[in-house]
């Protein structure tokens, strides 16, 4: 028995389209996540990523299925999932102190002023904005807004958090530094974490699991990575792990030529048991999480490790 | 850099009245032919046939009577002859009456139909159809069925500024950034909470721009609708002058309108400047 701590169970999105037609983004799609966990869905645009984590954050609906959180199905937004918003969606009118006491007085409306602004100054302190409380999103650079983002999101203690590719806006530098504050942030919490990403570096970083998705209209949930680097892994030797490029290479090939050709040469291709993909030695994988499902190993081919 | 222009620009400024100023001046200093005539026809004809004044006042003249009157702002010497304070007092008693309560009807009602596409699609083609009326062509309807003139041209002002705050709240309401709305549905606020401290700032600065377009729109009409309804108010006074040949009060009247509306569209520009937040 896994424990499902999110549960997608066969949902579908359909826009109408036209001439009484309708598009289909994706059907029957399936995906769990354990408690603690961290997911990073990884696809090409237009493969209805954004609206998977629209529909699990409440602010979207699914035209069929459901999706359970913690054994609840769930409708509508939640203060137990936050989300933290690709353009960062901070309240420009608001200070950096003022968007964050927004969320906290949000979730605990009978706290009164003093205890929600000290409650959001632990989290302004957490992403390391300490000393810029009082400034106006518009005064802040790019990493900044989003690291109020964060504190925003974490701020309400949420079960789950929701990024829609949070750094994708960010010069590299300060993403790296936001990644390693995700990273920390969500390690320490044991917070469980969905996250998409257009970085395959990005997702091998921070994700337990990745979840790669094909090409909308019609998109599949294709295979379901883990990630065989260790958890405590670094970013500045994570390359130097022996399966490092074995797993990048999978993802690449998978995004460069599979994410087309998957849905044509998978026939049998069952979308409620989605293969798991264990990268390397059988023997060095982690354990599968359930008998149901079907197992791929793919060898390493790192130069100091025999397959 | 900056305050090197706004002096040069200044000085531009003054140049450019001191040059309108000595063009008028010249332009009704000359004198025209006098005509010979008896003293008693002298009398009635003034002094443009008397003297060959010209019949334009100068700007002279002007200043000397606009003295007077800044001298004496709020004298009353009955229903005629009322100070040029006491004028302008009613027409902003006025303006202001019909504009707060078109506030008070348009920035509710334009949140309702902003927030709802429903309301907004099917009100649409009223307010297309109200908006282009012009304010004065509802004055005899008001006449007739509030019997009150100057209740009447309250109800032309407010009338004429609902449409710009309405349309501007409407617009803003419908236009706030969908993220932002989404940070508070994501909060859980209830639908209230986030009219109040997502919709209202976020729509403020667009609302506050609508409410300077009808302060200016308002101050155009209540001229007119004064000078319909009569009795009191600087549009009256404008009308009362020219029916005293009195061409130096209306130039005075002219002048005083222009302060005052710029006066009123400063007030409205600095609450929007208090509303507008940077991005």
């Amino acid at each position: 028995m896994t424990d499902k701590f999110i549960s997608i169970e066969a949902i579908a999105k359909r826009y109408p389209g036209a001439g009484g037609a309708t598009t289909t983004v994706f059907e029957n799609l399936w995906l769990s996540m354990a408690r603690g966990e961290f997911a990073c869905v990884i696809g090409h645009s237009g493969c209805g990523k954004t609206t998977v984590l629209n529909i699990l954050a409440g602010l979207d609906a699914p035209s069929e299925g459901a999706v359970i959180v913690d054994g609840q199905a769930i409708s509508g937004t939640s203060l137990d999932r936050a989300v933290i918003f690709q353009s960062h969606a901070l309240l420009p009118w608001r200070t950096v102190l003022g968007n964050v006491t927004y969320a906290a007085s949000s979730k605990w409306r009978n706290w009164d002023r003093a205890k929600v602004k000290a409650h959001a100054q632990t989290f302004i302190d957490l992403v390391g904005l300490t000393g810029s409380e009082h400034k106006r999103p518009s005064e802040l650079s790019g990493g900044m807004k989003q690291r109020v983002g964060i504190a925003r999101a974490l701020s309400i203690t949420p079960k789950i958090m929701l990024m829609d590719e949070p750094f994708s806006a960010l010069d590299a530098l300060t993403r790296g530094t936001l990644q390693d504050e995700v990273r920390r942030i969500c390690l320490e919490t044991g917070q469980t974490a969905f996250m998409i990403s257009h970085d395959v570096d990005e997702a091998i970083y921070l994700a337990d699991k990745i979840f790669l998705m094909t090409n909308g209209p019609g998109a599949l949930l294709a295979e379901v990575v883990e990630n065989p680097l260790p958890r405590d892994r670094g970013r500045t030797d994570l390359h130097r792990h022996p399966l490092y490029y074995a797993l990048r290479n999978h993802i690449i090939d998978f995004l460069v030529t599979r994410s087309k050709t998957f849905t044509a040469e998978t026939p049998g291709h069952d979308p409620r048991n989605v293969p798991l993909v264990h990268i390397g030695k059988p023997g060095l994988t982690i354990a599968s999480s359930g008998d149901e499902q079907r197992q791929t190993w793919i060898p390493g081919t790192s130069p100091g490790l025999t397959a | 850099m900056s305050s090197s222009l706004r002096l040069r620009a200044g000085l531009v400024s003054i140049a450019l009245l001191a040059a309108f100023l000595g063009i008028w001046h010249l332009a009704t200093h000359s004198t025209g032919p006098v005509a010979t005539m008896s003293p008693e026809y002298a009398k009635l004809m003034g002094l443009t046939a008397t003297q060959g004044k010209s019949a334009m006042p100068g700007p002279l003249d002007v200043g000397a009577k606009l003295w007077e009157h800044l001298r004496r702002p709020f004298y009353d010497n009955g229903p005629n002859d009322k100070g040029l304070g006491i004028q302008l007092g009613y027409s902003i008693a006025r303006v202001g009456t019909g504009y707060l309560l078109a506030v008070l009807v348009a920035i509710p009602l334009g949140f309702l139909i902003g927030m709802s596409p429903l309301l907004s699609k099917a009100l649409d083609p009223f307010i297309q159809v109200l908006k282009p009326i012009s304010p004065l062509a509802w004055m005899p309807l008001a006449l007739y069925t509030i019997k009150d003139s100057s209740i009447s041209a309250i109800f032309v002002i407010f009338i004429c500024s609902i449409w710009p705050m309405l349309l501007n709240t409407v617009f803003g309401v419908a236009s706030v950034r969908k993220e932002w709305i989404n940070v508070a549905r994501t909060l859980e606020v209830g639908t209230i909470r986030r009219a109040f401290t997502v919709v209202l700032p976020a729509a403020a600065p667009t609302i506050l721009t609508g409410m300077r377009i009808s302060i200016g729109i308002a101050w155009l009409v209540i001229v007119a609708a004064e000078m319909l309804v009569g009795g009191t108010g600087i549009g009256y006074f404008v009308w009362n002058e020219w029916n005293n040949l009195s061409i130096t009060n209306v130039i005075i009247a002219i002048l005083l309108i222009g302060i005052v509306g710029m006066l009123l569209d400063q007030i409205l520009a600095r609450f929007t400047r208090m509303v507008t937040f940077p991005e």
